[in-house]
């Protein structure tokens, strides 16, 4: 999706990095990256690093770095350039689960204008300094995501989860991803990498279920899910307004 | 960063953390945080004297050996300076990338996740 947008403006100076955000590792992000054939370093990130060096909160997310290593916009939502396609329905008859319809409907209220993003990308790179897309250090400090000592402490109970889950140790994992999510409840990503990790049912829904299965909803070892949190603050408001 | 014991390398510690370890206290862009003698000796790093000094939070699971070292909360905001941290990680096939690599370019970076 990104690999169109580095053939306009690799040439101009701009070098795209992606961060694939999953505790599975490479094996879970092969498909993607294989399929998307990068030019551009493709980086996988079991432990999110990215959430606690840059603030990254959700997916898809950006920080701008100018020539000189310095941030220039910290951790923000990056519209895509344009909206993916969507495989089509698999032409089958098989009943598909209420709780899938209630997710798709969540997920077709979500929207998004990749038009000021990407315009004002495009006026970074041509223009770099000069751009009034690039903001000054102290706005840089003062826009990146608020941390106190407690999300501080979320973020060091996420690295143990991971660590654990990397680690085979399921059930300890999930006490230290249930802190995580409350002492950093503005991260998406930490919630959605925590559901992710429960069984879901067989085929291509799977990883994507995020919530208690149908027969047996008492196992869900969480107190939200996507689909609850989504309905929550309304599929409408998924992704924030991007700022100039 | 996550640690097999409460006790480090500097270099681990300066890698891990982004903080460097000067004669006037762990420093990061224009932050300087006072840090007592025991905090380092020769190459030896107490996590538990920085975490205590600092207000780094530091968990440790007994039952499986591992620790791990939050990030600073003390100026209220993720980023302390505006000079990007270092990002180490691999690729693919395993092959560590360093984000300082791409000086003399912009760089954009995009996460992303298969779920």
């Amino acid at each position: 999706m990104w690999q169109e947008l580095r053939n306009e403006l690799h040439p101009l100076g701009l070098e795209i990095v992606t961060v694939g955000l999953d505790t599975l590792g490479a094996d879970a992000c092969r498909p993607y990256i294989e399929a998307a054939q990068p030019e551009h370093p493709s980086l996988i990130d079991t432990h999110h690093t990215v959430a606690q060096l840059f603030g990254v909160v959700n997916i898809p997310n950006s920080v701008w770095i100018d020539e000189l290593g310095h941030i220039v916009r910290p951790a923000e939502f990056a519209p895509p350039p344009r909206r993916a396609e969507r495989p089509p329905r698999p032409a089958s008859n098989a009943p598909v689960p209420e709780r899938a319809l209630a997710m798709a409907a969540e997920a077709a209220k979500i929207r998004y204008d990749s038009g000021p993003y990407h315009a004002a990308l495009r006026d970074w790179v041509e223009r770099g300094a000069q751009s009034e897309f690039a903001l000054t250090p102290d706005d840089v400090i003062q826009r990146s995501r608020p941390r106190g000592a407690a999300a501080a402490r979320g973020h060091a109970h996420f690295q143990l989860a991971t660590q654990l889950e990397l680690a085979g140790h399921h059930e300890a994992a999930v006490l230290h991803f249930r802190e995580a999510q409350q002492l950093v409840p503005d991260n998406f990503s930490y919630k959605r990498q925590a559901w992710s990790l429960e069984p879901g049912p067989a085929g291509p829904v799977g990883r994507f279920w995020q919530g208690p299965a149908d027969d047996d909803p008492d196992a869900w070892p969480y107190d939200t899910d996507w689909l609850s949190e989504v309905v929550e603050m309304g599929g409408e408001n998924y992704y924030p307004e991007w700022k100039a | 960063m996550l640690l097999a014991a409460a006790t480090t390398t500097r270099s681990d510690f300066e890698a891990g953390t982004g903080w460097t370890l000067r004669p006037e206290g762990a420093c990061l862009g224009e932050v300087c945080l006072p840090l007592p003698a025991s905090a380092l000796d020769g190459d030896h790093v107490d996590v538990r004297v920085i975490a205590e000094h600092t207000g780094m939070p530091l968990l440790h699971d007994e039952q499986h050996g591992i620790w791990a070292l939050g990030p600073w909360p003390g100026s209220g905001r993720t980023l302390v300076s505006a000079d990007a941290p270092e990002l180490r990680l691999p690729d693919l096939d395993g092959n560590e990338f360093s984000l300082s690599s791409l000086r003399g370019q912009k760089v954009l970076i995009l996460a992303w996740a298969p779920y």
